[in-house]
């Protein structure tokens, strides 16, 4: 277990790494920083002056070594655009794309395992059948369309949802707005949730019913039954506990994913959340906003995915960790 | 049997591919639908009413006219107009026929990487395979959209807009073929570990053939049908990425649009009413992305290769 600890976490670290020098070519070779910080009355003399003074004309490496060091404790640079600190933009607007992401994630795990189940336990059903047809269809559909159509029937035609923004929310903490607490914000999160979970739901119907599938051929749940216990108890005490375990991992793993889909909700329904503001800071060219949003959502990345990882190798002593005799 | 002596056509009709084909109706109506579409896409230049790309035959006061089977609309303009006075109809030939090429493009050189580094990491195993399948790793773990919305955004900063626009399609083809290289590779790979073992690989080594040949040559033909199963989703994977990345403005330029771009173009005037420049190029979207992938579980269920299960 510790070798395939430190195992994982060498290549977290190694991936970081590259991450880390990535953004760091984007910046060194996109952002002036002298150009923004001075206008055009300062002499090429004086420019020269201040760039000594910065260190820009320090070799790669010892530039990208102070890169990394400020990054370590936090300090990705002052965006063009805010005249903030990068990461205090990004934290601000970190709250709403989580929020967005755990209503996604609800609807996810409230209707998937259902459906999922229900596929799988009666595969003539005409209901399975629907819910089969269902997730093809779903797989085919674009997050952008969904979420579209979505604002067209019940925003402009219905006029029964609101359409963009985060509307009215509860102040948390003195640091976290927050969407739940009110029913305007309710109403506000609702339409851009379905439209992230909407791309998510099919994939999951699918492996949850495949798992459960392979799970109800399996000896143990022959015996359970042959025993005599109720079909409720095998179905959902027994069978549904071990389907969990790779739906967990593979969950882990697609709400990372799931990031680059806030991008395209939060663009469609003008949602105010890091998506959104990578997108903004796209089009002013932002540039420290842009490497410090990649240096972000890259170390998310990276986290969740050691994360579930190392869950996995816990909660599942089957597993091989180390990839041998294989 | 006398296969050998059959035609390659009269092989075909006894094949069990065709006999499954014959007996599904959602995989034939599918096929029908993809080839309309398909034909529709490439004979665009003469199927379209309209230049799409031609601005002089534009007229602005043709802008936003509906659909023919609603009010107001004008009998030239079958699916109404967009913003610009554009044939939608006209635009969303041509618009497909751009994201069938992107896709299907994308996937070729996805299959040209994946299958060379899946068939090198399957046969000769070892640290090279051990490498190679953990930089797959990596790289799936990390969403193609997300890395292609950050290449493409930097791309677009350090380039400018205007060589950009000129450059999209090229570059989305690299971004999306690059980035989905793994999920070939991994399917060649286990097909290849599959097949290493078996006795008509001894016996070209023992004939002394080299690794190339008999890697290209003799294995190669017996992992397709799995590549080509993994390779109708990714063709539809593909065509959504792109879709995406168009709509997210970091695409196709409007010039050039795909059908992406388009659904951008008619997203402000949703509220307008003019929903038919956002939504008949999604439905076509839709429908398109959906037959490829209906074809992809017909084909899955047929060779049934466990794909998602290796």
């Amino acid at each position: 277990m510790l070798q395939f600890l430190f195992k994982r976490l060498l290549q977290a670290a190694i991936v970081m790494l590259i991450i880390s020098l990535l953004s760091f070519s984007i910046k060194d070779k996109l952002g002036d920083p002298l150009r923004e910080m001075t206008g055009m009355s300062v002499s090429t003399a004086e420019r020269e002056m201040l760039r000594k003074k910065m260190g820009l004309n320090d070799p790669f490496l010892v530039q990208y070594g102070r890169f990394v060091k400020k990054a370590l404790h936090g300090d990705l640079g002052t965006s063009y655009f805010h005249k903030l600190p990068t990461m205090t933009v990004i934290l601000k607007k970190l709250p709403a794309t989580l929020e967005l992401t755990f209503a996604a994630t609800l609807i996810i795990i409230f209707t998937s395992i259902p459906l999922g189940v229900m596929a799988a336990i009666k595969p003539n059903h005409w209901f399975s059948k629907l819910i089969m047809a269902f997730s093809i269809i779903g797989i085919s559909i674009p997050v952008f369309v969904t979420a579209l159509a979505l604002i067209y029937v019940f925003s402009v035609k219905l006029g029964w949802m609101p359409s963009f923004g985060r509307g009215e929310t509860v102040h948390l903490f003195g640091y976290w707005d927050t969407n739940f607490l009110s029913k305007d914000g309710i109403m506000h999160i609702i339409m851009p949730a379905i439209a992230l979970s909407s791309i998510m739901v099919p994939l999951f119907i699918r492996l949850v019913r495949a798992e459960m599938l392979e799970e109800l051929s399996s000896e143990y749940v022959k015996f359970a039954r042959a025993k005599g216990l109720s079909r409720t108890k095998v179905y959902f005490k027994h069978a549904l506990k071990n389907t969990m375990l790779p739906v967990i991992t593979v969950g882990g793993v697609q709400i990372g994913i799931m990031v680059a889909y806030t991008i395209l909700t939060e663009s469609v329904f003008q949602w105010p959340g890091m998506g959104f503001m990578f997108l903004e800071a796209v089009n002013r060219s932002d540039i420290p906003l842009i490497v410090a949003y990649i240096m972000f959502v890259g170390f998310l990345f990276v986290l969740v995915n050691t994360l579930v990882d190392l869950l996995y190798g816990i909660i599942n002593p089957t597993v091989n960790l180390l990839g041998k005799g294989q | 049997m006398k296969t050998a002596n059959l035609s390659l056509t009269q092989q075909f009709l006894t094949s069990d591919f065709w006999y499954h084909f014959k007996h599904n109706k959602v995989a034939i109506f599918s096929a029908i639908i993809f080839f309309i579409l398909v034909i529709l896409a490439l004979f665009a230049p003469l199927i379209a009413p309209f230049d799409p790309y031609n601005l002089q035959t534009l007229d602005i006061m043709d802008s936003e006219l509906p659909p023919i089977w609603q009010e107001g609309s004008d009998s030239r303009f079958l699916f109404g107009t967009d913003d610009q006075g554009r044939d939608l109809w006209s635009t969303i030939l041509y618009g497909m026929r751009v994201s069938l090429l992107i896709g299907i493009l994308a996937v070729l050189l996805q299959g040209l990487i994946g299958i060379t580094i899946g068939l090198v990491s399957g046969y000769v195993g070892g640290k090279t395979d051990s490498l190679l399948m953990r930089i797959a790793d990596v790289q799936l773990s990390f969403s193609t959209l997300m890395v292609a919305i950050i290449i493409l955004a930097i791309v677009q900063s350090a380039f400018g807009s205007d060589a950009f626009n000129k450059w999209a399609m090229v570059i989305l083809i690299l971004i999306i073929g690059l980035a989905e290289w793994p999920q070939i590779a991994r399917t060649v790979r286990s097909s290849v570990l599959a097949e290493k073992g078996k006795e008509y690989v001894d016996a070209a080594k023992v004939m002394g053939f080299g690794s190339m040949r008999i890697m290209f040559k003799h294995i190669l033909p017996n992992t397709l049908s799995p590549i080509f199963v993994i390779s109708t989703v990714q063709i539809a994977n593909a065509i959504i990425t792109e879709a995406s990345l168009s709509f997210l403005g970091l695409g196709m330029p409007v010039t050039e649009p795909s059908l992406g771009s388009l659904i951008s173009i008619g997203k402000q005037y949703l509220f307008s009413g003019a929903w038919w420049i956002t939504l008949i190029p999604g439905a076509f979207l839709v429908i398109l992305v959906m037959v490829i992938n209906l074809l992809g579980d017909f084909l899955r269920d047929t060779f049934n290769p466990k794909l998602y299960k290796g």
